[in-house]
């Protein structure tokens, strides 16, 4: 019954999100309000049933529904019920059933919240978003539907991938997807504007916290989503430059700039079609992440005959939306007035040179995911890894960390060079000073995770220079939302380039007694016991770690064995310090009693992700200041009307 | 901005979704062929694995084109392929034979009831010349010429319509 009452939701919400787009498609074209004021609760109900949709699934899920294939192809009754829950988007058709979810909720929220830009603008930009929905309701229902029944049902299913079955299941994927989906507002409002030639600040100041908080879900979501694959893959990396990941950091790039761009139009009317263009970007670069690599399409060209018939489904809908709305471009935005100019050296000059440096490496990355399906087309098997990645878009993150320390410092429309060095004194001599107490320290090293720290100290100190000289109490929120994303950014890069440059690595067979060094740490087997788990079993290994002669404590990492499906995964066990983690792999026996141990030492790698949670915070307080503005604004604009009515009430 | 640059990005795209159209289209080949068709035979010396019947080298497969056939009594799709196999033979093509991961005892046994179509038997116990050969599975039949260069690689069971094209590769490559 669950089961269908989904179907039927998502059969409903379809309808609705049809009929949406009609009505939003008349109403612009005959500029009918009362048509223009439907579009608005047929938005709401729509996503309404989305959501119904979806927790009729996570229902089904729950209750272990045998008879759904979905849940006989990916859950277990044995599993515990958080793996249950997180489960039902762990999978193809049910991943797609949470995106276009997340995509009528956003379309909702749109039509409730949304009352700053011009009607019409809006009514087109509801039409834009149904246009999406429907046809992503098509894929799931003609090709996807996560609520098929089984004519004759098994006793139990075939349980979850076992690396899935991590807490991080249950909120990676929703935050990463929310932000995802989060840019197909900017996307529609972009769409909205080029529809009826409405591009101006009224239209980026209704789209920057749509944007702002799709990019602060995609910065969450991409810093756990790293954090997750460093303890569950048990390889110690952080960042693979697979196509997954890459998939994920192509919106976000696109994202980041645009919501340096758009900051740009609100405040200084300038960068008109280029936020536009933005906009359309970075909803492209989402979808292309979610569909091709998602359903297997990108990680291997084989997954092209996996099912022809979704596939090509899905290329006709990237085509529909992504060349539509690179045709509308292209028509449209020559009538689009040019905005406000201004100097090469000016803060918008600066976030000119922040998107063009974040669009080529944009480029970097999207040729780099892409290449291989390239070559193998052409005949060649080749993969690109990290060396190219690092290579190609390293020295231009490093540009861009320098563009970074010095655009806050410059003045709008038109500045000079000699007083932004005079501003710079600070951060360029932190720089100075971090590099040559590193040289005295550790000694000449590799040069790009050298550069990296000497440059993350002086962005460090650069970004905090806004608030020089400011009264800290009167200082708008969304400032220090700049200050806390940018100090992200530097505590985030020293992370990295420290790690890069100074983990230790140490891979041993020991027996039980023995010990071995890493880092500052000596590490001891102590022994090795079975565990029994919910529906796993495992070895243990007692591992007494000391560092100096500090308290010992217990690491306890693990090999994992699952049943349903049969795999083994290795449960790492890290010790988080203040200046680091040490992270251990219990590896296979030698058959001589002795065991194959894996230790990294790896110094200050935490401040990778707590970088990138500032780096959202910094996004969060940035909303938050605007909204707090718009209020104030709004209601000092209240009270001056009243005032005046007031006047001339004295006056009549 | 000049206008034909406005048309650029779709353009691009255009471009991109044209390739994706064209690889979606091409009938998808997941077997993985070997590297070493086109070059020598690389250097094994198998024993024997049922008794009567010479083990294989590289040496004994020079001289006259032939088919290598690799397979095991353990594999079903062998069974499938035994009758073409004869077929083959009975063209007056010499064919040689790697077992993989087999014992003496099933591999005769595997020859009484499904025929026996081979002229040498290598042991290869541990799949050493199998993987040296560049063969992901069985079976697998490669065609050698003359000179003991591997000419063509046939992965999978030989079918009824597979049997022309191996006689005429045989033949080509005398």
């Amino acid at each position: 019954m669950i089961a269908e009452a989904g179907l039927v939701a998502l059969w409903l919400a379809a309808a609705l999100a049809a009929m949406q787009l009609m009505l939003a498609a008349l109403a612009v074209s005959r500029n009918d309000d009362t048509l223009a004021r439907a579009a608005r609760p047929v938005a709401v109900v729509q996503g309404g049933l989305a959501l119904l949709a979806m927790a009729a699934l996570i229902r089904v899920f729950l209750q272990s529904d045998m008879s759904v294939a979905l849940v006989v192809a990916n859950s277990h009754s044995a599993k515990p019920w958080l793996y249950k829950f997180a489960g039902a988007w762990g999978n193809h058709e049910g991943s797609m059933l949470l995106w276009v979810t997340i995509l009528g909720v956003a379309g909702g929220a749109v039509a409730l919240l949304e009352r700053r830009v011009a009607e019409r603008t809006l009514t087109a930009t509801l039409g834009t978003q149904a246009a999406i929905a429907l046809g992503f309701y098509a894929f799931l229902l003609f090709s996807s539907n996560p609520f098929a029944r089984l004519p004759n049902p098994p006793s139990d299913g075939q349980g979850l991938n076992p690396l899935l079955q991590d807490p991080g299941l249950a909120f990676h994927p929703p935050t990463l997807y929310a932000g995802y989906v989060g840019l197909s507002v900017a996307f529609s409002f972009a769409v909205g504007a080029l529809i009826t030639r409405d591009v101006g600040p009224a239209f980026a100041r209704a789209m920057r916290p749509w944007v702002l908080t799709a990019w602060v879900f995609l910065t969450i979501g991409i810093t756990a989503g790293s954090y997750w694959a460093y303890y569950e893959l048990g390889w110690g990396g952080w960042w693979f430059w697979d196509p997954v990941e890459n998939a994920s950091l192509m919106p976000w790039l696109a994202a980041t700039a645009l919501l340096h761009s758009v900051s740009v139009l609100a405040t200084r009317d300038g960068l008109r079609a280029w936020t536009v263009m933005l906009a359309v970007v970075a909803f492209s670069m989402s979808m292309l992440g979610t569909f091709l690599v998602r359903s297997g399409i990108l990680t291997s060209v084989h997954a092209f005959a996996v099912d022809p018939e979704r596939g090509t489904f899905i290329l006709i809908l990237l085509s529909l939306y992504i060349g539509g709305a690179l045709a509308l471009f292209a028509t449209r935005i020559g009538v689009v007035r040019a905005g406000n100019t201004f100097e090469l050296v000016s803060r918008e000059g600066s976030l000119v040179a922040n998107n063009l440096l974040l669009s080529v490496i944009l480029g970097i990355v999207l040729i780099g995911t892409f290449y291989p399906i390239l070559a193998a087309a052409m005949g060649t098997q080749l993969s690109v890894g990290p060396p190219f990645f690092e290579k190609a878009a390293g020295p231009i993150a490093l540009v861009l960390v320098v563009v970074m320390a010095a655009g806050p410092l410059l003045r709008w429309r038109r500045d000079t060079l000699g007083a932004l060095v005079r501003r710079l004194t600070w951060p360029i001599v932190a720089t100075g000073i971090a590099a040559v107490a590193l040289v005295v320290a550790a000694g000449w090293f590799n040069m790009l995770p050298m550069l990296g720290l000497a440059l993350a100290a002086g962005l460090a100190v650069a970004s905090v220079a806004p608030l020089a000289g400011r009264n800290l109490l009167r200082t708008p929120l969304f400032v220090y939302g700049m200050v806390v994303a940018h100090l992200g950014i530097a505590v985030s890069l020293a992370g990295m380039a420290a790690s890069t440059a100074f983990t230790r690595e140490v891979l041993v067979a020991k027996a039980i007694g023995e010990s071995a060094t890493v880092g500052p740490y000596r590490v001891t087997l102590r022994g090795i016991r079975p565990v029994i788990g919910d529906n796993w079993s495992a070895l243990e290994a007692r591992l007494d770690v000391q560092r100096g002669d500090g308290s010992t404590r217990l690491l306890a990492p693990q090999s994992r064995f699952f049943s349903n499906p049969p795999t083994t995964t290795s449960e790492s066990a890290i010790l988080t310090a203040f200046d680091g983690q040490l992270y251990t792999v219990l590896g296979q026996p030698d058959g001589t009693g002795r065991w194959q141990l894996r230790f990294w030492w790896k110094p200050w790698v935490t401040l990778i992700w707590f970088g990138g949670l500032l780096i959202a915070g910094g996004g969060a307080l940035s909303i938050l200041g605007h909204w707090l503005r718009d209020r104030r604004q709004k209601k000092r604009a209240i009270e001056a009307a009243e005032a005046a009515a007031h006047r001339e009430a004295w006056a009549a | 901005m000049r206008r034909w640059l406005l048309w650029l990005p779709l353009a691009v795209f255009a471009l991109a979704m044209a390739f994706a159209v064209r690889e979606l289209r091409k009938p998808t080949d997941r077997t993985v062929y070997s590297a070493m068709v086109g070059k020598p035979l690389p250097t094994f010396d198998l024993p024997p694995i049922v008794a009567g019947k010479p083990g294989l080298s590289t040496a004994d497969v020079q001289g006259q084109p032939r088919l290598l056939n690799i397979f095991a009594s353990w594999c079903v799709p062998c069974i499938a392929e035994a009758p073409q196999l004869m077929k083959l033979k009975a063209m007056g093509i010499p064919i040689d034979a790697i077992a993989i991961r087999d014992t003496g005892p099933a591999i005769r046994q595997f020859l009484a009831r499904n025929g026996d179509p081979y002229t040498r038997i290598g042991d290869d116990r541990d799949s050493q010349v199998q993987l040296a050969l560049g063969s992901s599975g069985v079976p697998e039949t490669f065609v050698i010429d003359a000179r003991g260069v591997i000419v063509k690689q046939h992965v999978g069971d030989i079918r009824d319509d597979d049997v022309a094209d191996l006689a005429a590769a045989w033949r080509a490559a005398r």
